[in-house]
């Protein structure tokens, strides 16, 4: 059973959230942010940190933390808005973001203390280091920890991602959650134009994952899935939009990578409102 | 513990470098319970059938994929563990160099990546299989130790050795089985401190891995033939550079660097770099092999064609310190 309150403090969270994703990418000026791909992965961030992760921010190496890898390290905005919501980061700290001497990069940059487990950035490698982790647990008898890696669907499209799923399963590791972003644009367009991997469902169920496809929007969808168990590794497809929640981002392959002018600050916080 | 006695030393150098890693590993998985083998479809090649059989949990063996073999010994050194990563030399520098740059240089993480068959040992099987480039690659990536033993002996106390630092090491294993050998007794390893085996005033030869053996057979020529008196150091960790010994090497009339892989990057153009900074040298001549690949061939054939012999690095060395102003 879906605990209700739960589900409307995760929500409540993601409003935040998506407001501080808006406001950093602001902040940072001309050079822009990766906001599209931030802002469809906020509802999955804010469910992860505020519903399911157990983690300590007085004892961030605590050995029973769950462990969160954002192997789409460009999306990083919206963990930054997540871990201030989970007590790790302050508003000021998320006003350094893109500035000299930050630790708040643009891709995140390993910081256990800051709730970070490793840097990431070049895309491919998180599902790897995933599974190293699992298998650690493993090894430490540390049998209620679990491992949470966030892809991106662009991000499928590297080799090492294969690599790693098989090995997942080889091991079976059932201690470790995979979430895929699946908003359907890359860098250069749809992912359907520039390298189809649909169905990207068969394709993890084919590598013997157990596949769970979900609205990645939807807070009580995503709560349900990242409590599930299995004796295999889990795939959560989450069916997102990029950019959701500014209707001029919304599914437009601009939002990338963009910045944000002042006006379309205001309308995008205009946007924010009930 | 293992002992340095003569049949062991005797043993590894029959065994080659591979099957000394082995030996190593099965040392280190007696004394440290946080000791891992991680590999990509290479236990049997890289020594590791006795480890397998005698602690199956310690070993992952995760196919034919280097880039997640180095995720994964990452993902495993993140959590306190300390893993070995082996595969070729080649696969292990460049076929995963951007995991090995962002997980063991970038994040700094606590993985010994093991090179195997580093040089022209596997010549045989051509230019896809031997590792003429591998030290120039990872020795460009920050904070990665690179050591690269001289013979099998060696090549055990490196792993030890490697296994006790907490920091990324590169082990580049060469030569071929029936290593030559240089160490024919106990000594003190150190990381990061060059080793004098011979003293000499007229020529400092500073060599690295397989190439330490035949710099001493070299020095022997000069001597013998020509009265020249060259010293013999072993570079075993190539990063960081032992600048004291390039010093005291600055001493004499004419710096050699000696490696089995590319004049480019490697060894020679590390104790080069290091010259750079200084007024008073000698001139260098770096040793290597030249920037191309050759026809495939057996070790001794591939040797004899970049010129690594004994004969031929004496002579290259003579030419050299003939033309040199005193």
């Amino acid at each position: 059973m879906i605990d209700n309150n739960l589900v409307k403090k995760c929500k409540e969270a993601s409003k935040r959230m998506r407001i501080n994703a808006i406001k950093m990418t602001h902040n940072v000026g001309n050079v822009g942010a990766h906001i599209g791909g931030a802002l469809s992965m906020i509802e999955i961030m804010s469910v992860l940190y505020l519903g399911v992760m157990k983690y300590d921010i007085k004892n961030p190496l605590m050995e029973k933390r769950d462990r969160f890898i954002l192997s789409k390290g460009h999306g990083v905005i919206a963990q930054y808005a997540a871990l201030k919501e989970a007590g790790f980061l302050t508003d000021e700290d998320l006003l350094t973001f893109k500035q000299n001497e930050t630790q708040l990069y643009a891709h995140p940059s390993m910081n256990l203390k800051m709730g970070i487990e490793f840097s990431s950035g070049s895309l491919g490698q998180g599902l790897s280091l995933g599974v190293g982790t699992a298998l650690a647990l493993k090894q430490k008898n540390n049998t209620s920890s679990r491992i949470f890696v966030l892809l991106g669907d662009g991000e499928c499209d590297e080799g090492s991602v294969w690599e790693a799923a098989a090995s997942a399963n080889h091991y079976q590791l059932s201690n470790l959650v995979v979430i895929v972003d699946k908003n359907n644009l890359q860098y250069d367009g749809q992912t359907k134009e520039i390298l189809s991997m649909d169905p990207l469902e068969e394709k993890w169920k084919s590598f013997g994952w157990k596949v769970l496809s979900i609205n990645g929007h939807s807070e009580k969808d995503l709560l349900t899935a990242l409590n599930s168990n299995s004796n295999v590794p889990i795939a959560i497809i989450a069916n997102t939009v990029k950019g959701k929640g500014v209707s001029f981002m919304e599914d437009n392959v601009l939002w990338h990578n963009n910045r944000l002018t002042e006006n379309q600050l205001i309308q995008a916080m205009e946007e924010q409102e009930d | 513990m293992i002992e340095y006695k003569k049949s062991n030393i005797k043993l590894w150098s029959r065994l080659g470098s591979c099957g000394a890693f082995g030996f190593a590993a099965n040392e280190l998985a007696q004394t440290n319970d946080n000791v891992l083998m991680v590999t990509s479809d290479l236990c049997f090649y890289s020594g590791l059938d006795r480890f397998k059989s005698q602690y199956p949990n310690k070993l992952f063996n995760v196919g034919i994929a280097e880039q997640n073999m180095v995720g994964v010994a990452s993902g495993l050194a993140n959590e306190g563990f300390i893993p070995f990563a082996t595969t070729y030399a080649t696969f292990a520098s460049a076929r995963c160099a951007d995991q090995v740059r962002v997980n063991m240089g970038y994040m700094n993480l606590n993985v010994k990546l093991v090179g195997l068959t580093a040089g022209l040992s596997v010549g045989i099987l051509g230019p896809t299989h031997i590792s003429i480039e591998d030290i120039a690659i990872i020795r460009s990536i920050p904070n990665i130790v690179i050591l690269s033993p001289a013979d099998c002996t060696e090549t055990v106390k490196a792993t030890i050795a490697a296994s006790k630092i907490d920091a990324p090491v590169y082990l580049r294993l060469s030569g071929p089985m029936n290593n030559p050998i240089v160490y024919t007794d106990d000594y003190n390893f150190e990381i990061g401190k060059a080793i004098t085996l011979i003293e000499g005033k007229d020529i400092s030869i500073i060599a690295t891995g397989t190439m330490v053996y035949n710099s001493l057979k070299a020095a022997e020529i000069l001597k013998e033939k020509y009265s020249i008196c060259a010293s013999v150091i072993n570079m075993h960790t190539i990063k960081p550079l032992d600048k004291n010994a390039v010093d005291m090497a600055c001493e004499s009339n004419l710096i050699v660097t000696v490696e089995e892989h590319s004049k480019i990057g490697g060894l020679g153009s590390a104790v080069s770099e290091y010259l750079s900074e200084k007024t008073n040298k000698p001139p260098q001549l770096i040793l290597g092999l030249s920037d191309e690949y050759k026809h495939a061939g057996s070790y001794d054939y591939l040797i004899q064609q970049y010129g690594l012999t004994p004969e031929k690095i004496a002579d290259n060395i003579l030419k050299k310190y003939k033309n040199i102003e005193r």
